[in-house]
């Protein structure tokens, strides 16, 4: 891997971003709006202290999944990922590149969203809000291997929105949000067990709720790097310099 | 000075799906001349073009570019690949995509203004790619390939979209860099474009009709122009 080349696909894919302001208004702004409604949905209830963190987890992932997947996708179908791979790139500098310009927006947007959910709605945080901050971070870093590997099996971009219901919601349903982990049949415990998403949910809820859980926290985190790592590696694979 | 051939291609196979696009093709692109490969839209131009930039997966035979098999990553530096649809970032501006591309390949930076020149789009060095028209945005894709030094030039139908005058400009524009040294080999299926070439590659439904000269094409068929020469040969090949 060559730093140089991985840090110039940063700046290019970010450079293209820039030329599309509505994409990043709305990748700024819409999640802490929903983290409002939300707020507001729940008021006098005890519901928002649950659901609240978990949402800080899920923007990130889910955003970052979408726009990774879709552009990437685009690079391939446009050609000018051939033409990369005739040329001294190396697949982690691209790679890398990527989750490097992606994971920079997913911090601006955690920013906001954290700002938001503690300042405007009241969420209140016991542990570190930086930790708070490093999990959303990593989820958004998870979001963007997941969705580099699955642009790889898609070749449209109707395709690419399908993967989201297929690889993401029961990410989300087996994570603990709706009934908490603990409590589901034995099998769906131990399948939410291996899910990455389940853990950056636990990390987030034990940063909110207890101011001592630094440790279990980036225990959870570990996990979930793991997981970003792994599918960086699978990602790569797919990435072929000759093709049928 | 190395007289062997830039591209040598002996006995190359290439499948795509079900189709024998290529059949057991071998060929050889001579050093430092413009060598036109024509032929009719599905004849495996753009595979075999692929096959030579090592974007390609192939059945059987061998690809060896300056005597290195094609795909090595050494030879990733020394060859200017352009691709049929203009392969450029559509959200970035003429000179954004340059920058890019130039730092890839490491090409250093006054090159970026050489290539806007060479391909004269000067005028649009600002613009985003995608607001471009097509011609246009072919001619950026042209620039990316121009970048660094390329000892061989891999051209898909550059010329496709081009007004006369551009067409005159890019040809001339190839011409000298042959002169200097570079290998070309440039597709195209409009005939009239052969006249413009050193050599020429006549490719059929993946097999090679001819391998010569314009002037060898037109005395070999006896016809008066590149069209008639080309008609003869297709319908000698299927009778």
């Amino acid at each position: 891997m060559n730093p140089r080349l991985a840090l110039a696909t940063a700046a290019r894919v970010l450079n293209q971003v820039r030329h599309d302001p509505r994409t990043v208004a709305l990748l700024l702004v819409v999640p802490s709006l929903l983290i409002g409604l939300m707020a507001w949905i729940f008021t006098n209830t005890k519901t928002f202290d649950i659901v609240g963190p978990a949402l800080l987890g899920l923007f990130p992932f889910i955003v970052m999944f979408l726009i990774t997947s879709i552009t990437t996708l685009r690079e391939r179908r446009s050609g000018t990922l051939e033409r990369l791979m005739t040329m001294p790139l190396g697949k982690f500098d691209f790679l890398v590149g990527y989750t490097l310009a992606f994971g920079l927006l997913a911090i601006l947007q955690s920013l906001i969203a954290v700002a938001y959910a503690v300042w405007v709605c009241g969420l209140a945080v016991s542990g570190s809000a930086w930790l708070l901050i490093l999990v959303a971070l990593v989820n958004a870093i998870l979001g963007t291997t997941l969705g580099l590997f699955a642009s790889a099996f898609a070749t449209t971009e109707f395709q690419v929105i399908q993967f989201m219901p297929a690889l993401v919601f029961p990410q989300i349903l087996l994570g603990g949000i709706f009934v908490p982990r603990a409590q589901m049949p034995d099998v769906l415990r131990s399948i939410s067990d291996w899910l990455p998403l389940s853990h950056s949910i636990d990390a987030l809820q034990k940063v909110i709720s207890r101011s001592d859980a630094s440790g279990e926290v980036l225990r959870e985190l570990g996990i979930v790097a793991l997981w970003a790592v792994g599918l960086v590696v699978l990602g790569s694979i797919t990435l072929r310099r000759r093709t049928p | 000075m190395n007289s062997s051939p830039a591209v040598e291609i002996a006995n190359l196979r290439v499948h795509r799906g079900k189709l024998d696009v290529l059949r057991d093709l071998t060929l050889a692109v001579p050093r430092g001349q413009v060598v036109g490969l024509l032929g009719p839209s599905g004849s495996g131009k753009s595979t075999l073009m692929r096959s030579i930039v090592g974007a390609q997966k192939v059945a059987a035979g061998t690809i060896t570019v300056f005597g290195v098999p094609a795909g090595a990553p050494a030879l990733r530096k020394s060859i200017g690949y352009v691709t049929q649809a203009p392969s450029v970032y559509d959200d970035l501006t003429v000179t954004q995509n340059l920058r890019y591309f130039a730092q890839v390949i490491g090409a250093p930076r006054p090159d970026i203004q050489r290539v806007i020149h060479e391909v004269e789009l000067e005028p649009q060095a600002r613009q985003l790619a995608g607001d471009l028209s097509g011609g246009q945005r072919n001619r950026v894709s042209l620039a990316v390939a121009l970048l660094g030094s390329p000892e061989l030039l891999v051209l898909d139908e550059p010329t496709v979209g081009l007004d006369p005058v551009l067409r005159r400009d890019l040809w001339a524009l190839f011409a000298s860099l042959a002169a200097r040294g570079v290998s070309l080999l440039v597709s195209s299926h409009v005939m009239d474009e052969a006249r413009r070439c050193d050599r020429i590659l006549l490719l059929h439904q993946g097999r090679l009709l001819a391998d010569e000269t314009p002037a060898g094409l037109l005395t070999l068929t006896g016809a008066d122009d590149p069209d008639d020469a080309f008609l003869a040969l297709v319908s000698g090949a299927s009778a």
